[in-house]
Parts: C-alpha cells; sequence; structure tokens
C-alpha cells in the first residue's frame, strides 16, 4: 500500500490492519508520534490525516486514504510552525513525551478555529493526556499561537 | 548568601561530604578514591578536566550525571557548570555520564536520616536508622528525592570553576601573560591585547596543569544564567518531535519484543501455551523469561498482537488477593507488634485528649495505591554480543542497572555499556530495573543484535510498583480555641524495605518514608506524637513522586483542619500561631498574603489550606473551588514555597505547577485496586489524573531567605490534595477522609 506521510510517498508491505503509529515508527522510522496507550485515550500519537487530528494508535493504516502529517512534518527547527514556536517560547514541554500530541491536536483546531475562546481551548485540549501537568502552559501557548495566527 | 566564597579543591573531591558532616565519613571510606570515567574514553588530543566538563577540539561538553525524567535536569546541571566556566549558553554538548561511583549524590544520603529539616539536633533513633540508612544508599548514583540541585549546587559550579581555573592557567602558560591579566567570556579566555583563545584550543595543555587547591565561586549577583529564566537545552527538539527518548532507538538490524509476566506480582507462570503466537505473522521467536515469556518480532505491534495470543496459567499472588483483604492488612496493622517507629513525641496526648476543658476529636483516614504511569511505556533496547551488553534505556539508577544486568547476564559489570536515554516521565518508576532486566533477557535469547522490548500500557499499569495505600487513625483534642493535641497513627507498607528487598538487602531500622510528612512538620501542638507502623508487604512498592509525605501530608494537613474547625480557630492563623520553623512561617504568611486569605469568598466557594515541609522545603497551598451543579470546580491554587534560591525561574514554576496537577489529579480520581491478585486498572481510562479543562490558574511564590539551596520536584505534591480536601470542606461543609475524593465527591 501507499502511504504519504509529510510529503513524502512511500510503498508498505503491512497488514492493512496496522495501527498507523506502528507503521510510521516501526516500518518508515517516523518517531515523533508516541505509544502511550494504545487505545486512542492519551493522545500521544496524535498526527493529522487530510489536516484532521488523528490517534494514530487506533487508526488502521490500510484505512488511511489522505497525506499524513507527523509532528516532524509540522515545523522543523528552521521551519517552526506557530504552535510549536509558541511551544518553544512559553518552554511548555517537561518530559515533552505528550507534546508531539497536544502540538499536532492544537495546530489542527487552531487550523479549523481562528479565533477560539478559552472554553473552545480548554475543550479542544482535554483529550490529550499530560503526566508531568503542563496544562497552565498549553493553555497559555494556544492562546499565543492563535494571536500569532491572525486570531485572537 | 551574596559573598564572595572560596573553597578548597579537596573539598570538592570529597565533595558534599562536609555539607553532610560527619555522617558521610563511613562513606568515604566505602570507595575512595573514586575513579574518573572519562578518562577512560579520551582519545589522544582530549583531555579531561574533572567528571563534569571534557574539553576536546571538538568543543565543550558538560557531563550531567543525574538523569532528565522531564524535571529539566539536564539544563540545571548543565546551568550549574557553565555559569562558572563561563561559556554560553548552549554552546557546548551534553552527555548523561556513565555509570560511577565518582557521581555519588551525598544528599539522598543525608536526607535518608530522620532528622526533621527543622532540627540540627539529635534524636533517640539516629544510632538506629544510620546503620539501614547507609547500607542503604551508600555510593549510589541515584536521581531522586528532589536532590539533583542541592547535590550539584556547589560541586557542579566547583567543577566549572576549576576546569576555567585551569584553561586560565594554559592560556597563561600558553602566552606568557599573568593568569590576573586573563579573563573569560563566553568559552573562551581573552587576553589584554584582545586575542581570544577558544577553551577548546587549551583544553589538553590546561589537563597537564595541576589542578588549583582553592578556586573562587561568582557571587551571585554576578550570574549570567543562574537564577534568570533559561530556555531549557531540549525544548525545540521537544516542540519538533526530534527528542529522541529510549522508546524512539533505532538501531541497524534491529529487532522489537514484548514481554507477558505474571500480573500478579511474583506469582510465577505455571505454563504457556505459545503456538499461536510463534506462527503469528512477523515472529521471530517466543523465549522464556523469568516468571514468563517474551516475544520477538520484526515490528513492536506484531510482537504486542503475538503476545496477546499467548495462552498462559498464572501462580497465584504472594500477597492477599483483593483490596478488602490489603486493607484488613493494613488495618491490622495498629499493634505494638508492628510500630516502626514513633520520631515525635511531645507531651502526653492521651492524657490531654480526656482531660477536662478538652474537646476530643478522632477520624480515620485512608490513600489508595497509586501507579506510577509514566507516558512512555517502559522499555529498554539491549544488544548482547560476545559476552558484553549494550543498553539503550532511561534510569535513574544506573549503577544499579548496571549490576542487575550483569548479574544476568553472567558478566562482570564492567562488560555492561549503558547509553542513557532521556525519560518520558518516571515519577520514581525506573529507580527500578525491572524491566531492563527482562528486555536483558530476551536479548540473551537473541544474540547480536539489538532487541527494543517496549512492554504495552497494560503491562506498564498491572506490573507497576506502586506507590503504597495508608491509613491514619489520628485522635486529637482542642481546648481554649487552640488546638491542643494531635496524635496521627500511621500505617502503610514500606517501601525502603520492598525496594531493598529486591536488590537482596534487608536494612535494620525504621522507614521513614512511613511517617514523612507527618512527623517532621513544624508545629508546637503541646500534645502531639506521630507513630508508624509497617504493613508487611503486601504488593510490591517503590517510590513514587513525594514518596510518603505524599499519603502523610493528607492525613496530616486534613486532621489539622479539623482541629482548626473543632477549635473555632482560622485554619491559617492557627497554624502560623503553631509554627516552630521561620521559613514556614513565611511561607504561611506567604501564601495567606497571595491567596487573599482573609477576603471572603461568596456561598458555594471554599478555600482549603496545606502545609508539608517535606525535602527540606515549606509548602503551603491554599486551594479555591467552586460548588456548581455540574460538580467542584478547581479554580485557582495558591503556592508559596522556600527553596534558599530559584536557579531557572521558569522551570521552577513549571515544577511547582506539575507537582499541583500531580497532586491534585490522582487525589481527584486515581487509584489501583487489587481483585484476584492483579491490578484492576490496565490503561488510562480507568487510570487518570485531571484533564486540561479541570486545570485551575496556579500562581505560584518563591521565598529565597534560607541558606540551604534545595529541590521542588516532589516538594509541592503533599500539600495539593489536602488542600482541596479542606476547601471542599469550606465549600460545602463535606469532610471527605478517603482519597480518591471522587467517590464522594463529582468533579465538574
Amino acid at each position: 500500500m501507499r502511504l504519504t506521510v509529510n510529503g513524502q510517498p512511500h510503498d508498505l508491505d503491512v497488514e492493512p490492519e496496522m495501527p498507523l503509529l506502528w507503521a510510521l515508527r516501526d516500518e518508515l522510522g517516523i518517531t515523533g508520534p508516541k505509544y502511550g496507550c494504545g487505545l486512542g485515550v492519551c493522545g500521544a500519537c496524535t498526527v493529522h490525516v487530510g489536516g484532521k487530528a488523528v490517534r494514530s494508535c487506533s487508526a488502521p493504516v490500510g484505512g488511511i486514504k489522505e497525506p499524513v502529517t507527523t509532528i516532524e512534518g509540522l515545523g522543523t527547527r528552521e521551519t517552526l510552525h506557530a504552535v510549536q514556536k509558541a511551544w518553544i517560547d512559553l518552554q511548555v514541554a517537561q518530559c515533552g513525551y505528550c507534546q508531539s500530541g497536544q502540538i499536532m491536536t492544537a495546530a489542527a483546531f487552531l487550523a479549523g478555529n481562528t479565533k477560539p475562546t478559552d472554553e473552545q481551548i480548554d475543550q479542544a485540549m482535554s483529550a490529550n493526556l499530560c503526566r508531568c501537568g503542563t496544562y497552565s502552559r498549553i493553555r497559555e501557548a494556544v492562546k499565543l499561537a492563535s494571536a500569532s495566527l491572525g486570531g485572537r | 548568601m551574596g559573598r564572595v566564597r572560596t573553597i578548597a579543591r579537596r573539598t570538592f573531591l570529597i565533595g558534599t561530604a562536609a555539607v553532610a558532616g560527619g555522617l558521610v565519613v563511613g562513606w568515604i571510606a566505602y570507595k575512595w578514591p573514586l575513579t574518573n570515567p572519562l578518562l577512560d574514553e579520551l582519545g589522544d588530543g582530549d583531555a579531561a578536566l574533572n567528571p563534569y566538563v571534557r574539553i576536546d577540539r571538538n568543543g565543550i561538553t558538560i557531563i550531567t550525571p543525574r538523569a532528565d525524567l522531564g524535571q529539566g535536569a539536564y539544563s540545571m546541571q548543565a546551568a550549574l557548570v557553565a555559569e562558572e566556566l563561563d561559556v554560553a549558553w548552549g554552546s557546548f554538548s551534553v552527555e548523561p555520564g556513565p555509570p560511577s561511583a565518582a557521581y555519588y549524590n551525598a544528599t539522598v544520603l543525608a536526607e535518608g536520616f530522620p532528622f526533621a529539616a527543622t532540627n540540627d539536633g539529635f534524636i533517640a533513633n539516629r544510632a538506629r536508622g544510620m546503620g539501614g540508612v547507609i547500607s542503604k544508599l551508600v555510593g549510589i548514583q541515584i536521581t531522586g528525592g528532589s536532590s539533583t540541585v542541592p547535590d550539584g549546587y556547589e560541586k557542579l559550579r566547583l567543577a566549572g570553576a576549576v576546569a576555567r581555573q585551569l584553561l586560565l592557567g594554559a592560556a597563561a602558560r600558553q602566552t606568557g601573560i599573568a593568569v590576573n591579566e586573563l579573563r573569560t567570556q563566553d568559552g573562551a579566555v581573552l587576553t589584554p591585547d584582545g586575542r581570544r583563545i577558544p577553551y577548546a584550543e587549551l583544553g589538553v595543555a590546561a589537563a597537564s596543569i595541576a589542578a588549583p587547591s582553592t578556586v573562587t565561586l561568582k557571587d551571585p549577583k554576578d550570574w549570567r544564567l543562574l537564577g534568570k529564566p533559561m530556555q531549557r537545552l531540549d525544548i525545540a527538539e521537544k516542540s519538533t518531535g526530534v527528542a529522541t527518548y529510549g522508546i524512539d532507538i533505532r538501531l541497524p538490524g534491529m529487532v522489537y519484543a514484548t514481554v507477558r509476566t505474571n500480573p500478579r506480582i511474583g506469582g510465577g507462570m505455571l505454563s504457556v501455551d505459545d503456538a499461536a503466537a510463534k506462527t503469528a505473522k512477523g515472529v521471530i521467536k517466543v523465549v522464556p523469561i523469568t516468571g514468563g515469556v517474551g516475544v520477538i518480532a520484526d515490528n513492536t505491534w506484531r510482537a504486542f498482537r503475538a503476545a496477546a495470543l499467548l495462552k498462559t496459567q498464572w501462580g497465584p499472588a504472594p500477597y492477599p488477593a483483593t483490596q478488602p483483604e490489603i486493607w484488613a492488612k493494613v488495618a491490622a496493622s495498629f499493634t505494638p507488634a508492628h510500630q516502626d517507629s514513633r520520631f515525635k513525641s511531645e507531651g502526653d496526648v492521651d492524657t490531654a485528649i480526656t482531660a477536662a476543658g478538652a474537646q476530643a476529636l478522632s477520624a480515620e483516614y485512608r490513600v489508595p495505591f497509586l501507579a506510577h504511569a509514566a507516558l512512555e511505556p517502559l522499555n529498554a533496547v539491549v544488544k548482547f554480543n560476545e559476552g558484553k551488553l549494550e543498553i539503550w534505556t532511561g534510569t535513574q539508577v544506573p549503577r544499579f542497572l548496571q549490576q542487575a544486568a550483569a548479574k544476568v547476564a553472567g558478566i562482570g559489570a564492567d562488560d555492561v555499556t549503558l547509553h542513557a536515554q532521556i525519560s518520558g516521565g518516571s515519577f520514581g518508576r525506573r529507580l527500578e530495573t525491572d524491566y531492563v532486566v527482562q528486555a536483558v533477557e530476551v536479548a540473551l535469547a537473541h544474540p547480536g543484535v539489538p532487541v527494543k522490548m517496549t512492554w504495552t500500557r497494560e503491562e506498564d499499569m498491572t506490573h507497576d510498583f506502586p506507590r503504597p495505600l495508608a491509613m491514619a487513625r489520628a485522635r486529637g483534642a482542642v481546648r481554649n480555641g487552640q488546638v491542643h493535641a494531635c496524635a496521627l497513627d500511621l500505617a502503610a507498607p514500606s517501601v525502603t524495605g520492598s525496594q531493598t528487598s529486591r536488590l537482596g538487602a534487608s536494612p535494620p531500622g525504621p522507614d521513614i518514608a512511613i511517617v514523612a510528612g507527618a512527623w517532621d512538620q513544624p508545629f508546637a501542638i503541646p500534645h502531639y506524637r506521630v507513630t508508624g507502623y509497617r504493613v508487611p508487604e503486601t504488593v510490591p512498592v517503590s517510590s513514587w513522586r513525594s514518596v510518603g509525605a505524599s499519603a502523610n501530608g493528607f492525613f496530616h494537613e486534613c486532621f489539622l483542619d479539623e482541629l482548626c474547625h473543632a477549635a473555632g480557630a482560622d485554619p491559617l492563623r492557627e497554624r502560623i500561631r503553631l509554627c516552630t520553623h521561620d521559613a514556614s512561617r513565611r511561607v504561611l504568611e506567604a501564601v495567606g498574603e497571595l491567596s487573599g486569605w482573609n477576603r471572603p469568598l461568596p456561598a458555594g466557594r471554599g478555600r482549603g489550606l496545606a502545609f508539608t515541609l517535606a525535602f527540606g522545603v515549606p509548602v503551603a497551598e491554599v486551594v479555591e473551588v467552586t460548588s456548581t451543579p455540574a460538580g467542584i470546580t478547581i479554580d485557582r491554587v495558591f503556592v508559596a514555597c522556600e527553596v534558599g534560591r530559584v536557579l531557572d525561574p521558569v522551570n521552577f514554576e513549571s515544577q511547582v505547577q506539575g507537582g499541583v496537577i500531580w497532586g491534585l489529579g490522582h487525589a481527584m480520581n486515581a487509584e489501583i485496586t487489587y481483585a484476584d491478585g492483579m491490578a484492576e486498572q490496565t490503561n488510562f481510562h480507568q487510570f487518570y489524573g485531571m484533564n486540561l479543562a479541570q486545570a485551575p490558574v496556579i500562581m505560584v511564590k518563591a521565598l529565597e531567605t534560607a541558606t540551604q539551596v534545595r529541590g521542588i520536584g516532589e516538594p509541592p505534591v503533599p500539600p495539593a490534595a489536602p488542600a482541596l480536601a479542606n476547601a471542599i470542606f469550606a465549600a460545602t461543609g463535606q469532610r471527605v477522609r478517603e482519597l480518591p475524593l471522587r467517590k464522594q465527591v463529582r468533579f465538574a
């Protein structure tokens, strides 16, 4: 099967039921998306499929028809996405393990909602777990990114 | 503070031994001299100045032997060195450092003794406790106990200063200019005539110079890095997905594995039918490991899938199999035979409670088992080749890990190379080496190539060594509007006993963790007693962010709140009145001011206060809640604490906020319970803290008046749960004496 990730086409010879996460990590070596729960409840594996936030641990790779963007494709240190820049400016990460998923969730959310209210931000970000407790900074970073994207 | 200090380099070599005074003499005799592990790996043209700095042609490397588990330890250690070495932030590499006795942690050792942080004196049980503690903690390289900053504060700055002094000497020799006419800036020596000699060019020459007998540390007012907001060295990598955790390691020829062992911890495997697993797609090998099975495949998910096909029969749990039975064990432990300590015994509690004019109070409190559940499931990459092991993983105990791996492989510890990795959280879990031992067993069965062993989340959550459950029976009395008596009987399994039993040791003496955060609180209650009871080992348990204080802070501060209310006393003013420790009193006063404690709140809202002195850090927290039709909301939290000196204000605030979220989230929602000998919670749908929408605004005030610099990773945790419970009482009149609170309270 063919899978486009971060603009690069890949031919994959795997079971269609293999979760996208493990095709990315172990077949393609793209390790930005993280394994946290395998049930789609923690959000560490979040990537974009056709621009929408998807929990890659629970999405069979055979069902992926649109291009995939991972945190590595969202922006690099040289080409930071506004959300990544806000995350760096406010120093959100502690252990950082959830942050790929947090950032991908925030980026998809802000792409679809340019002027979110505080309550909408809280709701959008509440299905991504952070064990270190970086929630205060995540909240502020989403607001900062929203502002820099021309929203709030 | 604020004065220039001159310290003999000899003091540095014996290190923080001087901080701990005579108490560490035994340790020095234990392994001396310390070897410099970096000398073994030097090529020609390299020079090792001391174990924390390497300067070679490629530049400057700062070695950070304490693990970064998310708390920012690499950046903090590097900053302490870089400040004195005089290098620009980020202009150096950071290496985690090999396992070595040279990286001993003297602070953890000192903090293991039953001295209250407020007390420099002698206490009755000291001698008894000391022998055990020394044998437990001697010579270990450990990340824990919020000790990275206090342990490194002097020795890392001294390391930087000594290195700088040697580089200046080398430049003097090279240029013929006297040292006192040279200066340093951003990784180079500057001459009076404007020449700039990079450190990298001076490393070799500097190594041949005798180390200075004294160095002068900078006056803190001259600090360029410390005390100012720093950008964490890992922040860009962690924000762009390129930070490499242990679970992300990729090596040529690597295969993938997972394991299954008995979820009745230590119960062993009776039988296994692995026929289906062996023939599953992608499976390379199914191998026996101690108490279970390893599955090696060509993809982690295929290993997971095949492992799910194993038909295993597990043996019975070597502990009571159900939660009620475990609680019964706890309840049965309040007996003289189980008494473990009575470090606090003031006045005569029993007489005071029954005395005329006293109003007596009693209550029972409970806290549950809790999992560490770091978001990165436990994993390790191991390669066994020609009698040697290479291991890539995150750990808080590199030397224990090395020894445990060597033992399993039947090789010497010197034949084990550890490549320390950053961890996606730990919270104490990586003080254990079980996951590494399993990965080694799997790799031994498949030698020659690297094997990445990853636990499923389910394996991780059901094979934790949790924070122990605990119970408190509290009695007390109030009199004349004041707290008059307080007796806490605290029963819990011993973390220290459980951990050391896994290391094959059985230390004598009491376990401070059973009473930490309760016996050592700075209050002059006239009749005041804290007794620890050791519950026979139930489930194997371990250290969890803030350890014993995580439970005892809840017990002590909830009951003190009840006593204050019974006395009709204001909980803040009464604590201040009773407080015997200046720094603690300042913290209480500060949180009162920060929170607007004296401003009344409208009906349906409430404020709760709690205070815990743990890890030498007094922390006071005020939680504000609102009782809404949808449930309780946690609106704001105010935190005041005293750490001597804040070395990075941004990371400091993050650690405090994270600690508060950790404490509150688990208090609201989390517990591990056992049925049929197994943890009933297997993943984050059943075990969770709080989500972002529930997170309060957290205001942090740091006081910097104490002389001792302290760490902040753990101290904010203990007061969070009791402050929340006390706030719920203030808002609703409901006393909740058992965690998690959600059993009795609905949260919005």
